[in-house]
């Protein structure tokens, strides 16, 4: 055991020792080969203080011609709202290209860097403002990439927002096509207003959205 | 002096719970099927996942393009004192100045560079600033409890703050957190995304805990604690603690048959 600093009375720190266990690296030079991947946590109740920030839900300003609201409210397994989640949203630009413009906190008034973070009202709802994204593949319809957390669920969980008025789009795309039809409307955000969509999320239960793995589950 | 009212359920309950859950991981990692490095989303010990789990199977998903990369965050978003949780205020705060170090990587162990790294956390009395904490313990004026720091160009950071405090929390009765500082990483795809929590070496909160605990593989339990560096720490000024970051990435399923929904 390469102990150098005495325990204390219960031997602690030696039950703790780091060295050994994959994912951790005592040196920063010391590298052995494939490393484990760090467990989730719950974000918590109390990140209402830390993680929301000034224009953090407009990703968009939201007096420019191509903003969009894009908004919708959090249900639980009981159908109840929930009052404490936070939602980010990732989004390519209207070319259907991913925003490189440093600065994702810096709300430039006339820029778009793609990610947005809202928390949601004591009723469940959220909103952000942003703009519709392009498609960015051949044969893809565009979509909006959407992480939740919250009190309660221990890993996020990620799903994507496409969009009701690219029904054209959305026939051919890879994910839609392939998941259960019964379920496919939980990844469509509906327009319920003038450059409006409507994107209500179920985490359990009856009309429970779809939520995606992308190879890093295990 | 208990004066708020306490839920009937006892530790022993949860305790016996968390033993089973734990039990039937090593069977099945015993009859080779691989664990988990993160938490079971389905964990009952951990009341407020009972609602809020989903019941389907996630579905796998190619990653396009916009999985396949983060948002930029850059050094004009995050000034170089906010990695400096205790001279927020006019005051020194309260508590155990602690320095917490390491690295972010992804699951080749190449480095994350320039990436934003936030966190949150109680004050050394286990008291949270945010307004819903009702733990009678005191606020420290001198304490917020929130700091943001940028990777540098070897993913390394570097963090100084107050070790926190436990803090008590009514998942069942007389249920209390281990002290733990909240991390929130972005790695190079925004399909790495982590939020987690950072623990310190032998808390005895620890096998009590069902947060902690909801993570089934003890190796991948034992990542989130920290471990305490002699190196780090500073002579007449704070403890060091060093804790490394990995943030696999996403898997495309292109090689993969077509339905390839099995995630």
């Amino acid at each position: 055991m390469p102990e150098q600093y005495p325990t204390d009375a219960t031997g602690a720190a030696e039950a703790f020792d780091a060295t050994d266990r994959p994912g951790a690296h005592t040196h920063p030079d010391e590298h052995r080969g494939p490393i484990g991947q760090t467990p989730s946590q719950t974000v918590g109740p109390f990140f209402g203080y830390a993680l929301p920030y000034e224009g953090g839900p407009d990703v968009r300003a939201p007096w420019l011609p191509d903003a969009i609201r894009f908004h919708g409210t959090l249900y639980d397994g009981a159908g109840d709202p929930i009052p404490d989640a936070i939602i980010e949203i990732w989004g390519a630009d209207a070319e259907g290209r991913p925003s490189t413009e440093r600065g994702a906190f810096d709300r430039d008034q006339h820029g778009f860097a793609g990610f947005g973070r809202a928390a949601v009202a004591r009723d469940g709802h959220y909103s952000f403002t942003t703009i519709k994204p392009g498609a960015m593949r051949e044969g893809s319809a565009p979509y909006l990439l959407v992480a939740v957390f919250a009190r309660g669920v221990l890993q996020h969980l990620f799903t994507r927002a496409y969009f009701g008025d690219e029904s054209e789009a959305n026939a051919t795309d890879p994910l839609l096509s392939k998941v259960d039809p019964a379920r496919r409307d939980t990844l469509i955000a509906e327009p319920d207003d003038d450059r409006s969509y409507r994107f209500d999320i179920r985490l359990q239960g009856e009309g429970e959205t779809i939520f995606l793995d992308y190879g890093i589950e295990v | 002096m208990q004066t708020n009212p306490q839920p009937e359920l006892t530790q022993e309950t949860i305790s016996a719970e968390l033993a089973e859950r734990h039990a039937a991981a090593r069977e099945e990692a015993a009859a080779g099927r691989p664990m988990r490095a993160h938490p079971s989303r389905d964990f009952a010990p951990y009341r407020s996942t009972t609602l809020r789990h989903p019941t389907h199977e996630l579905v796998r998903a190619d990653p396009e393009e916009i999985e396949l990369v983060s948002p930029a965050f850059g050094h004009t978003d995050v000034a170089d004192d906010e990695a400096d949780l205790t001279i927020q205020h006019s005051g020194e705060p309260l508590g155990e100045r602690i320095i917490v170090t390491g690295r972010v990587l992804d699951g080749d162990g190449r480095p994350v560079r320039n990436q934003l790294i936030e966190l949150w956390q109680a004050n050394a009395s286990g008291r949270y600033v945010h307004k819903r904490d009702q733990h009678p313990a005191p606020l420290d004026p001198n304490f917020t409890g929130v700091g943001r720091v940028i990777t540098g160009e070897d993913g390394s950071y570097r963090l100084t703050t107050i070790k926190p405090g436990a803090y008590p929390w009514k998942n069942h009765r007389n249920a209390w957190r281990p002290a733990h500082i909240h991390f929130s990483f972005f790695g190079t795809a925004f399909t790495q995304r982590l939020v987690t929590q950072m623990y310190f070496p032998g808390d005895p909160l620890f096998a009590l805990d069902p947060i902690y605990q909801s993570i089934l593989d003890p190796a991948a339990r034992e990542r989130l604690v920290a471990t305490y560096d002699h190196g780090v720490s500073e002579p007449e000024w704070a403890l060091g603690y060093r804790w490394d970051v990995v943030l696999t990435g996403p898997k495309s399923t292109w090689m993969e048959p077509e339905d390839a929904d099995h995630a």
